[in-house]
C-alpha cells in the first residue's frame, strides 16, 4: 500500500512539469483540452483538490504503518535485560574460531573488559561446556526508520502551516517610494503589511563582461511614521522583520516622465512601433518599425511577428504591468505563440527563453550606462513572505538527515564470545549478528576476533 | 599548463582506465587490473588538480568562485565523484571488474563536457543567485548522490548480464562477482546515494527559502529531484519491507537512474529557476 502510493505520487509528478506556466500560456492546447485542464486543475496541480488528497493519503499511509510497526519494535528496544539465545548464535555459519591457552574463566574477564569498551551491554553466561559473553549496542538505531517518516510529517505539517498561517506576495518599490502593503502571489489579494517600506536606493553592478553581479535595495522599515530598521538588501541576503522576509527579486527602470506622455500618445494604431529585434544565436540586435496589424518578416530568419492589439493595462499572471502590445509570433517551423510586449519591462520576453526576444525600443535613444547616474529612476521588485512553518520545516529537514543515517549506516548489532574448553586450552568461537547491512557485521566480527588473539 | 589541458589529460586518462578495466575483464591478469587501478588513480589526482587550478584562474580573473557554477563544471565534478566512490568500493570490496562500468561514465560525463557544442567550457562570473556559500554543500551533496546512483546502474547492468547467463556458460561475464553482491552492492550504493541525495534537496531547499523566499516552489529541477527520491525511497522499502532482491532491484535501480538523469540534464529543456545549470 505505502509502495503504491508513493509510485502513484511520482508518476502524478511527472506529468507536471510541462504545465508549470500561467494558464494564458496555454491555449495552444485548443479550447477543449484546456477546459479540461483547468478543470483538473492541472496548470495549478500542486494545489488542486487531488494532489492535496494524494499527500493527505501518503500520510495518512506513513503515519498508519509506522504506528502498526512501532508497536512491535517498541517491545525489542524497551527491554531492560536483552535476552541472548544462545542457541541463535550457536547456528550462524559465519563463525570465527580460534584457540587459546588459558582457561575459559581466565578469557572471560579480559575479554569482557575488552568488549566492554566497544559495546554499550554486556553479560556472561554460565554454558554447558564454559563461558559466554554476550555483547550489544545500538539497539535505539531501530528508531531511525521512525525518525525519518515522522521528519516526513513535520514537513507536511511545516507546509501546511505556511500555507495557512503564512503568504508569498511582491510588491514593486520605485526609488525613494514607499509601499504599506502587498499583492499576494496566488490570489492577487492586497495584504496591508503593518508597517512601511521604504526603498531608499536601488543599485545594480555588472561584471566587466556586462553580466549582471549584483542586485542592490537599500531598505528601511517604517513603523508608525518612525524608520525602525535599515538595511542593504541583495539577492542571497534577505531582510527580516517581524516574522516577515523581503527578498531582493526583481527590477526595472520607470519610464521618465517625458516618455509616458510620448507613449501615451502613441494609442493611435496608425503609428509607427520601434521594435528591438535580438537574436539568440547570434546575440545581434536589429531595430524594426512596425504597425499594429501588419505582419512583419524577421531577420535572420527566426520567424513572422505581427502586433495585433494595445492595451493601456496589460495582465500577467494577475499582475498588472501597465502599457502592453499584444503579438503572434511565429517563429520558423514552429507554431504561433502569443507574446506580451510592455512598454516598461524591456526584458520582458526574455523570460520566454526563445530564440527571439522582442522588446518595445524607447523612443529616445539614450544608451544605458550602468556606471552613471541618469536621471532615469529604478524600482526594485521585492519578494515579501512570511512562513510560520519554516522552522518546524528545519527540524524536518535535520530529522530526516540523522534518521536516514541511522536507519541506512548503523544497526542493533549483537555478539557472542563462546569459550568452551578443551584439555588445557580454551576454544573461542565468535558470531554475531545485526538487523541491517550483514556483510559487514561479518567483516566487524573477524576484526573482534583478531583484536582478541593479540589480546594475550 | 592550465586547467583546460589538465581537463583534457582527465579525459584521456579516464578513457586510458576504461581501456584497461575492459583488458582485464577479458584477458583476466592481474597486472591489467592494477594497471587499470592506477591510472583511475591518476585519473582522479589530474581531475581534481584542474577542479583546483580552475578555482585558482577564477579568482586570477577577479571573478573568484568554487567551479561548481555551470553544466560544464557539474560534469567535471561528477566525473571525479563516479571515480573517487567506484575506488572506495574497489578497495573495501576487493573487486576490480566493476570499474569497467564505473570508469566508461566518467569518461562519457568528461567527453560530453568537452565535446558537446551545447556546453560551455568558459570561466564565467557567478549570477547574482548563486552568490551563496549554500552553492558549495548543496552541489557538493547532490553530486555525491548522482555518483553513488550511477554506480548503482553501472552494477545493476551487471547484474542483469550475468542474470541472463545464469549457468556461467560466457566466459566474459563468469569473471563478474557474484550475484549476490552485485544485489548487495547494488543496495548499498543507493543507500550512500539516497542520503547525499536528501542533503542535497535539504540544502537546496533552505538556500531558496534564503535567496527567494520560499524553500519548495515546484520547480522543474525540484519537482524532478522529488520524482527522483521517490523512485529510490520505493526501492528501499521494496528492499526492506518486502524483501525485494534481485532483477525487480535491478530495473528499480536502473529506473531511479533515469529519474536522476533527467534531472540533471532534462530539466534543463523546461523553463525554470535552475536555467544557469543548463549552458
Amino acid at each position: 500500500m505505502l509502495l503504491l502510493s508513493l509510485a502513484v505520487t511520482s508518476i502524478v509528478g511527472t506529468v507536471i512539469p510541462q504545465n508549470e506556466n500561467p494558464a494564458a500560456y496555454f491555449r495552444a492546447y485548443g479550447e477543449s483540452v484546456y477546459k479540461l485542464f483547468d478543470l483538473l486543475g492541472i496548470f495549478d496541480m500542486y494545489h488542486s483538490w487531488w494532489f492535496r488528497f494524494l499527500i493527505l493519503l501518503l500520510t495518512i499511509n506513513i503515519v498508519v504503518c509506522s504506528i502498526d510497526r512501532l508497536s512491535a519494535t517498541w517491545k525489542i528496544i524497551f527491554v531492560k535485560n536483552p535476552l541472548f539465545n544462545l542457541s541463535r548464535f550457536r547456528t550462524l555459519s559465519q563463525k570465527e574460531v580460534f584457540t587459546d591457552k588459558h582457561s575459559p574463566k581466565e578469557l572471560s574477564t579480559v575479554y569482557e573488559t575488552f568488549i566492554s569498551r566497544h559495546f554499550g551491554y554486556t553479560q556472561v553466561e554460565e554454558t554447558d561446556k564454559g563461558l559466554c559473553i554476550f555483547a550489544e549496542k545500538w539497539r535505539w538505531t531501530r528508531f531511525g526508520v521512525y525518525i525519518v517518516h515522522l521528519s516526513v510529517i513535520l514537513l507536511l505539517i511545516g507546509g501546511l502551516i505556511g500555507s495557512l498561517f503564512g503568504f508569498e506576495g511582491f510588491a514593486i518599490i520605485p526609488e525613494h517610494e514607499k509601499i504599506d502593503s502587498i499583492r499576494l502571489r496566488n490570489t492577487g489579494q492586497v495584504r496591508a503589511l503593518g508597517f512601511e517600506v521604504l526603498c531608499d536606493d536601488f543599485n545594480i553592478s555588472f561584471y566587466d563582461n556586462g553580466t549582471p553581479k549584483e542586485y542592490r535595495s537599500s531598505l528601511t522599515i517604517i513603523e508608525h511614521g518612525k524608520p525602525v530598521h535599515k538595511k542593504d538588501i541583495i539577492v542571497n541576503d534577505p531582510l527580516r522583520f517581524k516574522g516577515i522576509n523581503i527578498f531582493q527579486s526583481s527590477y526595472g527602470k520607470m519610464p521618465s516622465s517625458a516618455l509616458q506622455k510620448e507613449k501615451i500618445h502613441k494609442k493611435d494604431p496608425s503609428e509607427d512601433i520601434t521594435l528591438n529585434v535580438v537574436g539568440k544565436e547570434s546575440g545581434n540586435a536589429y531595430k524594426i518599425k512596425a504597425v499594429i496589424g501588419k505582419p512583419l518578416d524577421l531577420p535572420e530568419g527566426l520567424g513572422k511577428f505581427v502586433i495585433v492589439e494595445y492595451r493601456k493595462s496589460a495582465e500577467f499572471g494577475g499582475q498588472n504591468i501597465g502599457q502592453a502590445y499584444i503579438g503572434i509570433l511565429t517563429p520558423k517551423d514552429k507554431d504561433p505563440v502569443k507574446i506580451m510586449l510592455p512598454l516598461h519591462f524591456p526584458n520582458f520576453d526574455k523570460m520566454r527563453r526563445g530564440a527571439v526576444v522582442i522588446s518595445v525600443a524607447e523612443q529616445e535613444t539614450k544608451t544605458f550606462n550602468p556606471g552613471e547616474k541618469s536621471d532615469q529612476r529604478y524600482y526594485t521588485g521585492l519578494q515579501i513572505t512570511k512562513d510560520p512553518g519554516v522552522w518546524v520545516v528545519y527540524t524536518g529537514f535535520i530529522g530526516m538527515i540523522i534518521g536516514i543515517f541511522i536507519t541506512f549506516f548503523m544497526s542493533h548489532q549483537r555478539v557472542c564470545i563462546e569459550m568452551v574448553k578443551r584439555g588445557k586450552q580454551s576454544q573461542i568461537i565468535i558470531t554475531g549478528t545485526a538487523n541491517k547491512n550483514k556483510l559487514a557485521m561479518q567483516n566487524r566480527i573477524k576484526k573482534i576476533s583478531e583484536k582478541l588473539i593479540n589480546l594475550q | 599548463m592550465n586547467s583546460s589541458v589538465l581537463l583534457s589529460i582527465t579525459t584521456f586518462t579516464y578513457g586510458l582506465a576504461t581501456f584497461f578495466y575492459f583488458a582485464f575483464l577479458i584477458f583476466k591478469k592481474p597486472l591489467l587490473g592494477r594497471l587499470a587501478t592506477w591510472t583511475a588513480l591518476t585519473g582522479i589526482v589530474v581531475n581534481a588538480a584542474g577542479i583546483i587550478l580552475r578555482w585558482v584562474e577564477s579568482y586570477r580573473l577577479g571573478i573568484g568562485h568554487a567551479p561548481l557554477s555551470n553544466m560544464y563544471e557539474s560534469l567535471v565534478f561528477f566525473s571525479c565523484t563516479i571515480v573517487i566512490i567506484y575506488l572506495v568500493i574497489e578497495r573495501r570490496y576487493k573487486t576490480t571488474v566493476i570499474g569497467a562500468v564505473a570508469t566508461p561514465l566518467a569518461f562519457l560525463a568528461m567527453s560530453y563536457a568537452s565535446l558537446s557544442p551545447n556546453i560551455n567550457d568558459r570561466i564565467q562570473p557567478l549570477i547574482p543567485a548563486l552568490k551563496s556559500n549554500w552553492l558549495i554543500a548543496h552541489v557538493i551533496t547532490c553530486f555525491l548522490g548522482y555518483a553513488a546512483f550511477a554506480i548503482a546502474f553501472g552494477i545493476s547492468l551487471m547484474y542483469l548480464c550475468k542474470q541472463r547467463d545464469a549457468e556461467g556458460k560466457n566466459n566474459f561475464l563468469s569473471h563478474f562477482p557474484k550475484s549476490r553482491v552485485l544485489d548487495e552492492l547494488t543496495h548499498q550504493m543507493v543507500m550512500f546515494g539516497f542520503l547525499f541525495l536528501s542533503i542535497g534537496i535539504i540544502t537546496g531547499s533552505v538556500w531558496a527559502n534564503s535567496a527567494w523566499g520560499s524553500y519548495w516552489s515546484w520547480d522543474p529541477k525540484e519537482t524532478w529531484s522529488l520524482i527522483t527520491w521517490f523512485v529510490y525511497a520505493t526501492f528501499l522499502h521494496a528492499r526492506m519491507m518486502r524483501g525485494w532482491s534481485g532483477k525487480r532491484i535491478a530495473y528499480l535501480s536502473i529506473l531511479g537512474f533515469m529519474a536522476m538523469i533527467f534531472t540533471y540534464f532534462g530539466v534543463n529543456l523546461l523553463p525554470g529557476l535552475h536555467s544557469y545549470g543548463s549552458g
